[in-house]
């Protein structure tokens, strides 16, 4: 027998013992409905993301994404140009970038429209695949955003309209405020599972309900894409 | 944590968002195959380390991704100005900072 003091590691009972993946809380408790919770998370999935690179300072640059998407180029950090039928957003991140948010099925169109209306020194990349919207919707999501991101959400910083990039739970996510009590966020997809289980897990004390995203293969979304393929 | 005005958003952020990316105005020599070793090795390798005002490159990285320089005290910490690559600083140590 040698003199080694041994040491039990679970010393079940007394005190909690948790398994390495304790954490992963994908089974948060859930409001029973939309209307009881202070934060609803939806998924707004397969849209169509595109980013545009060019100069700001290009008056044809301008005049033709104006023309592709009827929304004026943003020059400055601020308000999202969006057209909220059309489901078209257009948003400022950098003094040479854009992010161009279409309808599910349009992004091979936008794309296609916009290099045959541009000329001279742009880029347009297809990142649809890439990253996702999440929306939030209640009257706790500042509350939220508050604890996810160093970024100043209160009103006075963050009007109806707005759409920064920033920090968000160490990670990173462009937050726009699209009304009141409504923000969306778009996340890249490999943190997309981090952030919503962050998102679940950070709302649970307002009371978080997710509510199912419209698509996800439904027969709208397939019956949109498949008439924009054919419209091509 | 500092507050980092970001001449390229025009607004105050965060110092999380940034990244610090070393000495600011480093110009590389126009010939390099006629700079001697000594000289290609100050450039490369080579950095100031000074106690009070340094110039220095910062990095938007959760913002615009932009770079941008900034002057700030290595001493108070304080951030005289945040300017654009291309610009020159108006605060120098010569001119002296305002207090």
């Amino acid at each position: 027998m040698s003199e080694i003091a041994q040491m039990d590691l679970n010393p079940r009972g007394a005190v909690k013992s948790e398994s390495p993946l304790a954490m992963t809380r994908v089974n948060v408790v859930l409001a029973a409905s939309a209307r009881d919770a202070g934060v609803v998370v939806r998924e707004k999935p397969f849209l169509g993301h595109l980013v545009l690179r060019g100069r700001a300072e290009d008056e044809a640059f301008r005049a033709g994404v104006e023309r592709v998407l009827g929304l004026a180029l943003p020059l400055a950090l601020g308000p999202v140009a969006r057209d909220e039928a059309r489901g078209v957003s257009l948003q400022w991140m950098s003094p040479d970038e854009w992010l161009i948010v279409v309808p599910a099925g349009l992004e091979f169109d936008a794309e296609a429209a916009l290099r045959r209306e541009l000329t001279g020194h742009y880029a347009v990349m297809n990142t649809s695949g890439g990253q996702t919207v999440l929306e939030l919707t209640g009257p706790k999501v500042r509350e939220l955003l508050m604890k996810c991101t160093p970024y100043d959400v209160h009103p006075r910083a963050f009007p109806v309209g707005k759409g920064v990039s920033s920090v968000f739970a160490k990670s990173s996510a462009v937050i726009r405020r699209v009304d009141e009590e409504r923000w969306e966020l778009v996340i890249r997809r490999s943190f997309a599972d981090y952030l919503y289980r962050w998102i679940l897990d950070a709302a649970e004390e307002f009371g978080v309900f997710v509510s199912p995203s419209e698509s996800a293969g439904s027969v709208e979304h397939r019956m949109a894409r498949e008439a924009a393929v054919e419209g091509r | 944590m500092l507050h980092i005005y970001c001449p390229h958003c025009a607004e105050t952020r965060e110092e999380e968002e940034f990244r610090p990316k070393g000495e600011a105005h480093i110009a590389r020599p126009v010939e390099p195959e006629a700079t001697s070793d000594e000289d290609w090795g100050n450039y490369l390798f080579f950095r100031k380390n000074p106690r009070g005002l340094h110039h220095e490159l910062w990095y938007h990285a959760a913002g615009c991704r932009k770079f941008f320089n900034v002057t700030r005290d290595t001493v108070s910490y304080q951030i005289h100005e945040t300017y654009k690559v291309g610009q020159k600083p108006s605060v120098t140590a010569d001119k002296g900072a305002a207090k």
